[in-house]
């Protein structure tokens, strides 16, 4: 039973004969409550990757506009409202328009299913973790529509990269979530949280670095941000875009940043779960653990280049997915439940072995055609 | 040049780069905080002494672009009286060449570098506006009994540390900012 | 995707056809302005044509009529990043025609600016060439803050930090001020953990490794053939340093090393880079504690009249063989005044290295060529 269930039936008891109207109340205020907690979470971000950033590099961040800078994203925002919208003549003027819509509406969708508490979850699919799969596909094709809208050649590349990259990392997101589900037994994602005792983190390490590589690629962050490499295809698949549209794409790079982050810390870290603080705040605390680790990689490392990145998620991530999930079910069929001492050691060699395996086929200098 | 693999190297960078955020940042708040500069820096002005300058136009000619404009009338002491002395500094590259060359020690160059204007017309300056005032001191370049008037220079290699003497201390921020003081 | 697919499949359904790419003058890697018209099959590189110009000033036509002297703030802008070499360059050459006799602690002083700029440059160039594999800022940065002390000694001898206009005909401009050197001591004795922390940070990093290595190769043959000077001409094999084998100055009292790559790729030009940083850590040691008292510059006529005759001069620039061929008949000002750019000439292979590669690995390859504008077009 979910809050937003127990409100409704509460709602329900006020109005009788007006039950079908107490099915909005609910569902708008949760439609509220999600919205209003993504687009804060993003700016938040927003701010924090530009300070966070700034202190690896050894400078401040943006410190001017209120105390510390905390109005900086409000700037932005501003700024990118009052630019001159421009649609290059050539351009497809119908997918141009549409591709930003379809980057960042699947991310407002994703957290319909992550549970902020105990029963306190928008709506408790039984098919939680597929819902979340199948939405965050969809703007993959937004990101392709928006490279074929503009006309332009640099956005043309971008948009093939995304194709290949976004279509190749769904395998290795999709086995390794997998892995999560046969030690649950189910796909809900309240069930998914409840059953963990031990975070997944430590049951699982291998399918946690194969999730958090893949879902990486898939949010375009470093060292897999080649849609929109700076120094290379200037800008990539939004070199066209400028005022609302271009602030959907940035809002929407920063959106999936946040789901991603909330979809580790609910598979893996144990969700809304910890000892003293309301469960809002530990789950707040996951996320902001888990990005900055990403701004943390961001900071650091090069990006990989295209046929690096293809070869890496074909045959490294994909091979060592499917062993995982071999190896896991194995597990949960032979293993006796109360035991998951035995399990942690058997994953951790496991991990183990085979990077130290794979890394074995790292071989440099290829990448030369005959022209 | 050993290769690791394994992901190592990869994760020794990203220790590096944990170290950087223990360390304070090394941005200067301009304008609340300004460095000191150089002694003989070449600011972006001259300083021109009327009482020293004889009007013989050695600057003028030691100019590799020509920006220096000199006008004289023969005076009744066998001497030059400077009638038009004129700088196009929105032509000048601060190249010190004029500075050095002056026998008389009659010009200088001058520390400012906040000289944005709005107009170009507004760089030629003429006799009276390149005089010595409050706003435009003279630098040390060439002018070995000006230099050690000045304060000295504030150095990075000195950045956190007393000697030197450079240490900078921060303004609150809530003070005036963005408009420039 | 006919790539991807191997060749089978593109020759029965797929009619591939390259097209033609601009990466224009204003682009955020090309260090400058600088024009490629690129020949793409999909993401290989089949023909690249640059195209230079845009930064064309006329500095040779313009020296024509200038005095000797008056030309030094003009060499100055030609390789703005390493503006101390390119005086040396000149006045070394003005000198040898003239055969003026330089004293001793202004060559001193001159070798100290010069390896002061020589790991200037280079710190530049590997930072940025880290910025174009995708590592957002954070080395450029971190090389940045050393350049920054080297800028503020620089700005405490002669006033500016970008363009110095130091050397003189016949020794440097100013002497030293006292301070000087203490500040010189510290950076000398903290750049070494630096650059250590450096290579930590991203010299063994297998991403870098990955991209870098094997890539955009110039074999020793072509490199001597198109005359490439430089850190270029080294990492691909060739232990030829100007400094060595040619010497000027007073090179030949100091005891260093000199780099030699074995590969011939972007990873060696790199690797190259960082090691004569070192080396030039080590030439200051050595230069520091044996500066000799003495004035700094010998008395030359106001307006200066070489004999007349012809002369090449040439020294070891941080980006290669910075030549100077001067020409005089006895007057005031050069006849011709003809510059040799280094990275003119290096640039030259930038075909044959790339032809076959993707484009990111272009990017990487030209910036590990390590080009200025300023001195591709003077």
């Amino acid at each position: 039973m979910t809050l937003l269930e127990q409100f409704r039936l509460w709602l329900g008891g006020i109005w009788p004969g007006w039950e079908w109207a107490a099915y909005i109340v609910p569902a708008i205020v949760g439609i509220v409550v999600v919205l209003g907690f993504v687009l804060t979470m993003v700016i938040v971000f927003i701010y924090f990757e530009r300070r966070l950033l700034g202190r690896f590099q050894i400078r401040l961040g943006p410190n001017r506009l209120g105390p510390e800078g905390i109005f900086q994203p409000l700037a932005t925002a501003v700024k990118v409202l009052l630019k001159e919208d421009i649609v290059p003549s050539r351009a497809d003027k119908l997918v141009h328009w549409l591709a930003p819509v379809i980057v960042f509406a699947p991310i407002l969708l994703i957290f319909a299913v992550v549970p902020f508490g105990e029963g306190a979850i928008f709506a408790d699919l039984n098919v939680g973790i597929i819902y979340v799969v199948a939405i965050s596909s969809v703007s993959a094709v937004g990101i392709y529509m928006a490279g074929w809208g503009s006309s332009n050649k640099y956005a043309l590349i971008a948009a093939l990269r995304t194709v290949a990259q976004m279509v190749s990392y769904e395998l290795p997101v999709v086995l390794s979530i997998l892995g999560v589900v046969l030690m649950v037994g189910s796909l809900s994602m309240n069930q998914i949280v409840d059953s963990q005792n031990i975070p997944f983190i430590l049951l699982q390490p291998l399918g946690f670095i194969i999730f958090f590589l893949a879902a990486l690629a898939e949010m375009n962050r470093c060292p897999f941000d080649l849609l929109e490499a700076d120094s290379e295809i200037v800008a990539g698949y939004h070199i066209e875009y400028s005022g609302m549209k271009f602030a959907l794409f940035y809002l929407g790079e920063y959106g999936h940043a946040v789901a991603y982050s909330a979809i580790i810390a609910t598979l893996f870290l144990g969700g809304w779960q910890g000892p003293l603080l309301p469960p809002i705040l530990w789950l707040l605390i996951k996320i902001v653990a888990v990005f900055f680790v990403i701004v943390w990689m961001r900071s650091t490392l090069p990006r990989l280049r295209v046929d690096q990145l293809m070869g890496f998620a074909w045959k490294a991530l994909l091979p060592m997915a499917v062993i995982n999930l071999f190896v896991v079910a194995a597990e949960v069929l032979w293993l006796p439940e109360g035991l998951p001492w035995v399990m942690m050691v058997v994953n951790f060699a496991l991990a183990g072995v085979l990077i130290l395996l794979w890394s074995k086929l790292f071989v440099l200098g290829g990448g030369r055609v005959e022209v | 040049m050993k290769f690791e693999r394994y992901g190592i190297g990869i994760a020794k960078g990203m220790a590096v780069t944990f170290k950087h955020l223990f360390r304070p940042p090394i941005t200067v708040q301009y304008p609340e905080q300004k460095l000191l500069v150089s002694r003989r820096i070449r600011g972006n002005e001259l300083v021109w002494y009327p009482d020293r300058c004889t009007g013989c136009a050695t600057c003028a000619k030691s100019c590799p672009q020509g920006n220096i404009e000199i006008v004289t009338h023969e005076g009744d002491e066998n001497n030059y009286v400077v009638d038009k002395f004129e700088v196009d500094t929105g032509r000048c590259m601060f190249c010190g060449l004029c500075v050095e060359s002056c026998p008389y020690e009659a010009l200088a160059m001058g520390i400012g570098y906040e000289r944005a204007q709005f107009r170009r017309r507004q760089f030629v300056l003429t006799k009276e506006e390149l005089r010595l005032s409050e706003t435009r001191q003279p630098s040390g370049y060439a002018r070995p009994k000006i230099e050690p008037t000045l304060p000295k220079q504030s150095l990075l290699v000195y950045w956190d540390r007393e000697e030197g003497g450079q240490k900078l201390s921060l303004v609150p921020l809530t003070k005036k900012r963005g408009r420039g003081v | 995707m006919g790539i991807l697919c191997g060749g089978i499949i593109s020759e029965m359904a797929i009619k591939t056809e390259p097209f033609i790419l601009n990466m224009g003058p204003q682009h955020p890697s090309t260090h400058g302005v600088f024009r490629m018209r690129v020949t793409l099959d999909g993401e290989v590189v089949v023909d690249v044509e640059p195209v230079v110009g845009y930064l064309h000033r006329g500095i040779e036509k313009l020296a024509e009529g200038r005095t000797y002297t008056q030309n030094i703030p003009f060499t100055d802008r030609l390789d703005y990043l390493a503006s101390m070499t390119n005086n040396l360059a000149y006045v070394l050459a003005v000198e040898k025609l003239a055969g003026i006799e330089v004293p001793e602690r202004a060559e001193y002083l001159r070798i100290i600016m010069a390896e002061m700029m020589r790991i200037s440059s280079h710190l530049m160039a590997v930072g940025f060439f880290l910025n174009d594999l995708g590592a957002m800022m954070t080395p450029v940065l971190y090389m940045w803050r050393e350049r920054e002390k080297l800028l503020d000694l620089f700005e405490m001898v002669c006033g500016q930090r970008l363009t110095y206009n130091y050397m003189r005909i016949g020794g440097v401009s100013h002497d030293i001020p006292e301070e000087f050197l203490p500040a010189l001591k510290r950076f000398v004795v903290e750049m070494p953990g630096f650059i250590d922390e450096y290579d930590q940070l991203l010299a063994q990093n297998e991403i870098v490794l990955a991209r870098s290595k094997g890539v955009g190769v110039l074999p020793e043959e072509m490199a001597i053939n198109i005359a490439a000077s430089g850190p270029v001409l080294r990492a691909s094999g060739v232990k030829w340093d100007i400094r060595r084998s040619d010497p000027y100055s007073i090179y030949d009292r100091f005891d260093f090393d000199i780099p030699v790559g074995s590969a011939g790729d972007c990873y060696d030009r790199y690797w190259v880079r960082v090691q004569e940083m070192r080396q030039s850590v080590r030439i200051l040691e050595q230069a520091i504690p044996q500066l000799p008292e003495g004035e700094v510059c010998v008395k030359v006529p106001h307006l200066l009249r070489p004999p007349a005759g012809e002369v090449y001069g040439r020294i070891e620039a941080p980006k290669g063989e910075l030549g100077f061929y001067l020409v005089s008949d006895n007057s005031i000002a050069p006849y011709r005044f003809r510059i040799r750019p280094p990275t003119l000439i290096n640039l030259t292979a930038l075909r044959d290295m790339v032809r076959g590669w993707k484009v990111a690995d272009l990017i990487i390859t030209f910036g590990s060529i390590d080009v200025c504008l300023g001195e591709i077009d003077r």
